[in-house]
């Protein structure tokens, strides 16, 4: 993909369409015109021991950081270290109880978005945050609608439209940019957020964990706007999991802990084990937890799916096995039709032709709790629409799928379901006050582990998760493999999808590749490249 | 019971009240202290306007009507808890009231009435959930549907003229207090009109009432008073126990939460959210029914065109007053009976404090206004703190 060659003409769009926000302040920064130095010697940002207190947390204890123009910082730390909670102040969301920000040298109070914003500071938030209702190209342009008429602001619907899906090109997404945001897969609507975000023009672009839903070839064209950006002399901040990322973009890296700063490293200290030793504290033994030799794929196969085809689905029939003890990892592009297949095999799809077999025998799952009953269980993807119920504790959420056995005569036994709570808490290493913490405030990372805590809870035979580690920090990881390893071990069958290629070649048994919905091909351990997974998974056949 | 003690006795309740939102450490129930220390102040005024607002003839009056209010709020509470919403509420009301009446005035046993009007009752709520759940339909829409079809239908049923009074056993209950004693006027068995009361049903109230004037009920200030509340009070008890266990105590309430709070996390944590969501249409619609038996009884007359209209927005508001939020998930059946007392309160204080009765409707949406603005700012107090 050629970004030069595909550039949009958003220099001469901007003279004809007046934006709706831009008539506000001429300071607006998204007019690309104003030379930025690449090489500044004086920070664009500074924040200087800024604190933030949350009810049972200090979330941030005298953060300092720098931000120069024309360069990526990289911000990373554990689950609940107070990445976001930094952003989410330089965005102007919240407000620091002390310590000051500067832009430019000067002391500046950002008490509202608009102010942030107005400077040219935009945050891709960790969590999506689009109007499922509303269609792509009304959320692109949110707040800034381009209008005519004068006090009128009539919309200009087509022009808008029309730059929608020339940013959307550019990001590699093929979507009409009519349709509504539901219809998208949680790694559309991450595209769809990085495009609202480089179509503001800023000046300092933050972003929150951006890859974490996106696939290797998604997360590529991201690389290429992050160095594109950049060159611009545009200061970006990234905030990841994913150390190769953190290696690949990062000028500088800041390291956070426990709300503090614990260091920071220059581009020539940046490794995987320093980066580690500041964040955890400690070395890592081990990363990936798994036998060496992989479980033998013969006799009976827990799973078995014979020629399915499901609503949605593609239209050539699926057919693989699944052996108890094994990992089987599922790759593909975003979109490939992984989650797709998933909600298939746990009822949640319709099927509409095929067989199932579990253990060899046939089964038929028309829904989630015929399939729990079954002994199948899918940690869905996306953790705020499917995974949790926000507003309920930590508590409620771990116990909600596991009722049937923390109950008696239908009654809920709270007290076994909060020693449940708390003991996944622990295994699982969830940073929280209590268990009674609602779960839409804790950071997204334990947000996660709560998703996996709740499904963890009930030991089933098969395990279906979907990206496990999304925005889980390095420690937890390797918790969590762990624990995926112990289960595979006592014959648990685990298939995992992940855009993750580390993960997938690290953890797995057994690799499905997935192509627009359909299997590509199957690759043993002996097989695992990244080169072949992305072959199959470009629709490429057999061996590449 | 004199001003002192009655002062004292409120003074101590809103001291309760008051520590309770400042010491609770969860957010519903700091919520539910609030909406009490509310419902505390507006019956102080009630009291302080008009010595005849304390006595126990208004004491039974205001618990009367709260049964209904009550009833209608925690059926509506129920369902706007899963992430719904009735307007039919009313209607379904009226309809039960109306056949109720023609049932009895044929002749059926009043328990068969009541069970064929609560089956009834049950088959529109399953009808409006299927509606809902199968056919993916918006509840606002089914259910405005709704209002307009159970109504219509209670127009059709033409009843006797004049109805023949509601006797037996029915009567009784829906008049009887757990104890008749000295302060009684009125509301109570031993004025019902004797002379229609059947022999055999003598003997019966004359066991339940047991004990005429027992004195040592009687004059002990608050005992005297809770044991002449009438029965039908205590029938609001009762279905506030039950549905208060099966919310807060049980799984279907974990799931009614789930599935109102976010019904895709509910589903795939293997809720049959489906069937959940059709109980609380059916519960809704069943008490909406019950509540419409009970006003029968009490008034022996329904007007199939003014019997309970407006009550579908009555119960809505009493729910919500209570901290059922319309994005479905929260709420309490305590909160839900306090914000039910909302409404009755309010109507007393029109009542005693000699506002034009034409107000009424002003002063109660004015002061639901007023409330719902102290909680949001107390809200977002609450949030700046933290
Ligand atoms: N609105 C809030 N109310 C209460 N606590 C909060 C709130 N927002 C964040 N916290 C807490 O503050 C701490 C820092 O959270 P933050 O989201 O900044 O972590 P993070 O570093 O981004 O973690 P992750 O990698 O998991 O995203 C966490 O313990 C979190 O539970
Ligand atoms: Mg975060």
């Amino acid at each position: 993909m050629n970004w030069r060659a595909r550039r949009t003409p958003r220099a001469s769009n901007h003279p004809r369409l007046r934006s709706a926000g831009s008539g506000r302040s001429s300071l607006a920064p998204r007019n690309p015109v104003i030379p930025i130095p690449t090489v500044t010697t004086s920070p664009l940002l500074q924040v200087r021991e800024v604190s933030k207190h949350f009810p049972g947390v200090q979330a941030l204890d005298r953060v300092s950081l720098d931000l120069h123009a024309g360069e990526v910082l990289a911000v990373v730390g554990e689950n609940g270290a107070g990445k976001s909670t930094l952003m989410k102040i330089l965005a102007g969301i919240h407000r620091p109880d002390h310590g000051e920000i500067l832009w430019q040298g000067q002391v500046c109070h950002f008490t509202r978005v608009g102010d942030a914003l107005q400077r040219g500071i935009c945050l891709i938030h960790q969590e999506l945050n689009l109007a499922e209702n509303l269609s792509i190209s009304a959320n692109l342009f949110l707040g800034r609608e381009t209008v005519w008429g004068g006090a009128l602001r009539f919309l200009r619907q087509r022009a808008m439209d029309r730059e929608t899906r020339e940013r959307l090109q550019q990001l590699g997404l093929d979507c009409d940019p009519r349709v509504t945001v539901e219809t998208l897969t949680t790694g559309q609507r991450q595209m769809v957020e990085i495009a609202r975000a480089l179509a503001m023009n800023a000046r300092i672009l933050i972003m929150d964990e951006p890859t974490s839903s996106l696939s290797q070839r998604e997360t590529e064209v991201l690389y290429e706007v992050v160095d594109r950006l950049k060159q611009q002399g545009v200061a970006i901040v990234y905030i990841s999991h994913r150390l190769a990322e953190v290696q690949r973009l990062a000028d500088r890296v800041v390291v956070l802990r426990d709300g503090r700063n614990a260091g920071a490293l220059n581009k020539n200290e940046i490794s995987h084990a320093n980066l580690v030793r500041l964040m955890v504290g400690r070395e890592l033994q081990q990363f990936f937890h798994k036998p060496p030799t992989s479980p033998p794929t013969a006799g009976t196969p827990r799973l078995e799916v014979r020629n399915l085809l499901y609503e949605k689905g593609p239209h050539t029939p699926v057919s693989f096995q699944i052996y108890p003890g094994e990992i089987v990892g599922m790759a593909g592009l975003v979109g490939a039709g992984r989650t797709e297949l998933a909600e298939a095999l746990f009822g949640i799809r319709r099927v509409s032709a095929g067989e199932v077999l579990l253990d060899g025998r046939p089964v038929q799952l028309r829904s989630p709790e015929e399939a729990i009953a079954a002994g199948v269980i899918l940690a869905p993807e996306d953790r705020r629409y499917h995974g949790l119920v926000l507003q309920n504790s930590i508590r409620g959420n771990i116990g909600l799928p596991n009722l049937d056995r923390l109950s008696f005569l239908r009654l809920v036994a709270r007290r076994r379901e909060a020693n449940l709570a708390r003991a996944m808490c622990k295994t699982l290493a969830v940073r929280t006050p209590s268990i009674r913490q609602e779960v839409g405030l804790l950071s997204g990372g334990n947000q996660q582990k709560v998703v996996l805590a709740k499904w963890l809870a009930r030991k089933p035979h098969l395990l279906i998760l979907d990206e496990p580690t999304r925005g889980i920090d390095v420690g937890a990881k390797s918790e969590i493999y762990g624990l995926m390893g112990q289960l595979a071990s006592k014959g648990m069958a685990i298939l995992m999808i992940s855009s993750d290629l580390e993960e997938i070649l690290n953890m797995s048994d057994r690799v499905l590749v997935l192509h627009e919905g359909e299997l590509t091909g199957t690759l043993r351990r002996d097989q695992l490249s990244e080169e072949a997974i992305m072959h199959l998974a470009t629709g490429g056949q057999g061996a590449p | 019971m004199t001003l002192l003690t009655w002062g004292i006795g409120l003074l101590v309740l809103m001291a309760l009240a008051v520590a309770g939102m400042l010491l609770v450490k969860d957010k519903e129930m700091r919520r539910v202290f609030g909406i009490f220390l509310l419902v505390l102040v507006l019956y102080g005024m009630i009291g302080l306007s008009n010595p005849a607002a304390r006595t126990l003839v208004n004491h039974q009056r205001l618990s009367e009507r709260l049964v209904w209010y009550g009833i209608l709020t925690i059926g509506a509470g129920v369902l706007i808890i899963s992430g719904g919403i009735d307007l039919s509420i009313g209607s379904v009301f009226c309809l039960s009231a109306v056949s109720f009446a023609l049932l009895l005035s044929k002749g059926w046993a009043s328990p068969l009435a009541i069970v064929v009007i609560v089956a009834g009752a049950a088959l529109i709520g399953v009808l409006h959930g299927l509606l809902v759940t199968r056919l993916r339909l918006q509840p606002f829409i089914v259910t405005l549907c709704g209002l307009f079809i159970w109504r219509g239908i209670a127009y059709w049923l033409t009843l006797p003229d004049p109805l023949a009074p509601v006797r037996g056993l029915i009567r009784f209950v829906s008049f009887g207090t757990l104890f008749t004693n000295a302060v009684t006027t009125t509301g109570s068995a031993s004025n019902v009109g004797i002379g229609e009361r059947s022999q055999e049903l003598k003997g019966l109230i004359d066991l339940a009432t047991g004990y005429p004037d027992w004195p040592a009920v009687a004059h002990i200030p608050v005992l005297g008073w809770v044991t002449s509340l009438p029965y039908r009070f205590w029938l609001l008890v009762l279905v506030a126990g039950l549905i208060g266990v099966l919310l807060h105590a049980s799984v279907y309430g974990r799931y009614l939460y789930a599935v109102g709070a976010n019904e895709q996390a509910a589903r795939y944590a293997g809720v049959p959210t489906e069937r959940y969501k059709i109980l609380a249409y059916v519960i809704c619609s069943v008490l909406a029914a019950v509540a419409g038996m009970l006003q029968l009884l009490e008034l022996q007359t329904v007007s199939p065109s003014s019997g309970g209209s407006w009550y579908e927005l009555y119960a809505i508001t009493g729910a919500v007053l209570g901290g059922c939020s319309l994005r479905g998930g929260e709420g309490t059946v305590i909160g839900m009976l306090l914000g039910a007392a909302i409404l009755p309160l309010l109507r007393n204080l029109c009542n005693f404090s000699g506002l034009p009765d034409d107000l009424e409707f002003t002063v109660i949406g004015v002061s639901l206004l007023l409330g719902t603005i102290a909680d949001e700012l107390l809200k977002r107090r609450a949030a700046a703190r933290a």
